[in-house]
C-alpha cells in the first residue's frame, strides 16, 4: 500500500522552477527522505503535500487522498512539522498541544491523556506548563514534533527537523524520530540537507536536485551503485589529463574532477589499490598533495549522479 | 459550527496570550480613560456653540469615545496576524482542517471584545463623571455594540491589510493614514451641525460616523430607535464585507508559501 503518490510536480514562482517533475512514492510504514541541497524543491513538494500550496500541474494523492480534490482529508490523516518552527511562544507547551488537538476535533480526557502522553514521548513534560519562548531550540523542536502527532496522524512530514539544532541534539533528534516511528506507526517523509541524517534516518530516500530526482533507492542500494572505495588524488600542479591516464592504467576509474584540482577514482579495494596508484603517479613525474581513501558515502552518490559537490551546492554555489 | 468552534478556541487562545501582558492590560484599562477625560476637559466649552443636544459635552462624548475606542484598537489589530504570519503559527493552522475563515474571525472577534471590555470601562467612568443613560440597560448595550461593530467592520480591513502586506511597517503606516482623518470626518468630538458641509457629506459615508451616531442616539434626549438600528445594521453588513474579504487575502498569502 503507498501511502504517498507523488506524479510530475511541476511549480514555479515567478520565473524560478521550484519544482520540474518530481515523482515518488512512499510505502505505508516506511521513513523516506527528499535530500538535497537548499532551494532543490525539497520543501516546496512538503507544502504540496501538506496542501499549503498548490502545484502548477502533476498530482499528488497521501492516504489516498487527492492533495487538490480533498484538502480537508489530508489535512485529517497529516502530521506537519514546517522547517520554522509554527508553535505559539507565548502560550505554554501544553496549551500549544491541547489547541492543536481541538482543531483536528478531539477533545475531553481522549485529548488530555494525549497531550500528557506526548509530551512524556518528546520528553518535554517537565517544561510543559512553562512558556515556549523560554525554550530551548531542541525543546522547541520536540514540541514542533509534539504537535503534528497529536492527532495520530497516519503520515508525518517532518521539514529538516535538525536544521539549526546542535549536533548532540541533532542526534538526540535522530533516535526521538527512529522511536516515534516505530511507536506511532507511522509513515514519515522527511527532508534534510543532511547527507548523514538521511542515511541515518531514511529506509528510502530520493535525492532532489533543481527541481527534479535524481536517483532514488535505499541508503545501501544507492552506495552500492557506485561500486567500491573512492580515492580523492589532489594534485599539486593541476595535471588531471595525464593523472587520469595513469590512475586508468592501475585499473582505478577515473570519475570526476573537483575544482580542477582534484581527481576521484573508483577502485575495488581503496587499501589495496593505494601504494600501486602513488607509486604509478610518482612514476610518471605527477606531483601529488595529496591521497585519501573513502567508503562510499551519500556524498559521492550525490555527487556522481549531479556531477556537482553537495557542500558547495548547499551553500548555494 | 465548526468554524464557530476553532474561531473561539483561536479566541481563548489570544486571550490567553494577552493575559500574560501586564502591560497590555495596564494600557487596555487607562487608555480610554485618557480619552475621556483630556477630550472632555480640552473642549468643555464647546457645546456653547450649539447643536449638541445637550449643555454636558461629556454626555456627549462619551458614546462616541466607546465607538472612537473601537475604531482605533481595530486599526492597530492585523499586527497580531502578522505576529503569528512571522511565527509560522497560521501556516501551522494552515495544514489542520482549521478554516481561513476562523483564522481571521478569531482576530476580529478578539479585537471586539477587546473594544467590548474598553466600552464598559468608558461607560462606567463617564457614569462617574455624571453622564446619565436616559435608555439604561439597552442603552448600554446599543452603546458597547456599536463600538464592537465599527472595531469588527475595520478589524475585518486591517487582517486583510496585515495578509497582503505582512508588514509591521506597513501596517503602522496605514493605520496612522486612516486613523485621524476619519476621527475627524465624524461627528466624534463635535456637533456635526458645526462641521463644514462637505465635511458633513463624507461623514454620511463614514463608518466611524455611523457608530458614534447609534451610540449617540440612545444617550441624548428624543431617542429614534430607527437611527439606532440603521447604523448597527450598516456596521453589520460592513463587518460581513470586510471579514470576507480577509479571508480571501489569504490567497495572496498562500501563494507566497
Amino acid at each position: 500500500m503507498e501511502a504517498i503518490v507523488v506524479q510530475e510536480l511541476r511549480k514555479r514562482y515567478g520565473e524560478v522552477r521550484a519544482l520540474n517533475g518530481v515523482s515518488f512514492s512512499v510505502r505505508e510504514g516506511e521513513v523516506f527522505g527528499l535530500l538535497g541541497p537548499n532551494g532543490a524543491g525539497k520543501s516546496t513538494t512538503v507544502r504540496v503535500l501538506v496542501t499549503l500550496t498548490r502545484p502548477d500541474s502533476g498530482t499528488a494523492s497521501v492516504a489516498g487522498h487527492d492533495v487538490r480534490k480533498e484538502p480537508t482529508a489530508v489535512r485529517r490523516t497529516i502530521g506537519y512539522v514546517p522547517q520554522d518552527s509554527g508553535v505559539d511562544g507565548f502560550g505554554t507547551g501544553r496549551e500549544n498541544l491541547m489547541l492543536q488537538g481541538r482543531i483536528q476535533g478531539m477533545s475531553g480526557r481522549d485529548l488530555r491523556d494525549r497531550t500528557n502522553e506526548l509530551l512524556e514521548l518528546v520528553g518535554i513534560a517537565d517544561a510543559a506548563d512553562r512558556v515556549v519562548r523560554g525554550y530551548s531550540g531542541g525543546m522547541r523542536r520536540r514540541l514542533d514534533i509534539a504537535l503534528g502527532l497529536v492527532h495520530r496522524p497516519r503520515v508525518l512530514f517532518l521539514d529538516e527537523p535538525t536544521t539549526g539544532l546542535d549536533p548532540e541534539a541533532r542526534v538526540e533528534m535522530w533516535d526521538e524520530v527512529t522511536r516515534l516511528a516505530q511507536a506511532e506507526s507511522l509513515t514519515i517523509l522527511l527532508t534534510t540537507h543532511y547527507l548523514e541524517e538521511a542515511d541515518r534516518l531514511a529506509n528510502r530516500l530520493a535525492i532532489v536536485s533543481q527541481g527534479t530526482i535524481v536517483v532514488e533507492g535505499t541508503p545501501g542500494e544507492l552506495k552500492a551503485l557506485l561500486q567500491g572505495d573512492a580515492v580523492h588524488v589532489e594534485l599539486a600542479n593541476g595535471a588531471v589529463d595525464q593523472a587520469k591516464d595513469v590512475l586508468a592504467g592501475v585499473g582505478a576509474r577515473p570519475e570526476q574532477v573537483i575544482d580542477g584540482r582534484t581527481v576521484v577514482a573508483r577502485v575495488e579495494n581503496g587499501g589495496r589499490a593505494l601504494p600501486g596508484i602513488i607509486s604509478a603517479l610518482e612514476g610518471a613525474g605527477i606531483v601529488v598533495e595529496s591521497v585519501s581513501v573513502s567508503r562510499p558515502s551519500l556524498d559521492d552518490v550525490y555527487l556522481h549522479y549531479t556531477g556537482r559537490d553537495f557542500q558547495s551546492e548547499d551553500r548555494g554555489e | 459550527m465548526t468554524v464557530a468552534r476553532h474561531t473561539w478556541f483561536m479566541v481563548l487562545r489570544q486571550a490567553r496570550n494577552l493575559m500574560r501582558e501586564p502591560i497590555w492590560i495596564v494600557m487596555m484599562v487607562i487608555q480610554p480613560m485618557v480619552w475621556l477625560i483630556l477630550y472632555g476637559q480640552l473642549f468643555k466649552n464647546v457645546t456653547r456653540l450649539g447643536g449638541f443636544g445637550t449643555g454636558s459635552y461629556v454626555t456627549f462624548l462619551a458614546p462616541a469615545i466607546v465607538v472612537m475606542n473601537g475604531f482605533f484598537g481595530a486599526t492597530w489589530s492585523g499586527m497580531a496576524m502578522i505576529s503569528d504570519l512571522e511565527h509560522k503559527v497560521v501556516e501551522r493552522f494552515l495544514a489542520t482542517p482549521a478554516s481561513r475563515l476562523s483564522i481571521v474571525l478569531s482576530q476580529i472577534v478578539r479585537s471586539a471584545l477587546t473594544a467590548a471590555i474598553q466600552g464598559i470601562i468608558i461607560l462606567i467612568v463617564s457614569l462617574a463623571l455624571g453622564v446619565r443613560i436616559h435608555t439604561g440597560a439597552l442603552g448600554w448595550l446599543v452603546i458597547i455594540l456599536a463600538g464592537m461593530l465599527v472595531n469588527s467592520a475595520f478589524a475585518g480591513f486591517s487582517q486583510g491589510i496585515a495578509l497582503l502586506t505582512r508588514r509591521e511597517a506597513t501596517m503602522i503606516a496605514v493605520a496612522n493614514f486612516v486613523g485621524l482623518p476619519l476621527l475627524f470626518l465624524s461627528s466624534t468630538m463635535i456637533a456635526k451641525s458645526q462641521m463644514p458641509h462637505w465635511m458633513q457629506v463624507a461623514a454620511e459615508f463614514n463608518p466611524v460616523d455611523w457608530g458614534v451616531r447609534a451610540a449617540r442616539e440612545v444617550v441624548l434626549p428624543g431617542t429614534d430607535w430607527s437611527v439606532v438600528g440603521w447604523h448597527l445594521l450598516l456596521l453589520l453588513a460592513l463587518t460581513a464585507v470586510t471579514s470576507a474579504w480577509a479571508t480571501r487575502t489569504f490567497r495572496s498569502y498562500q501563494r507566497t508559501l
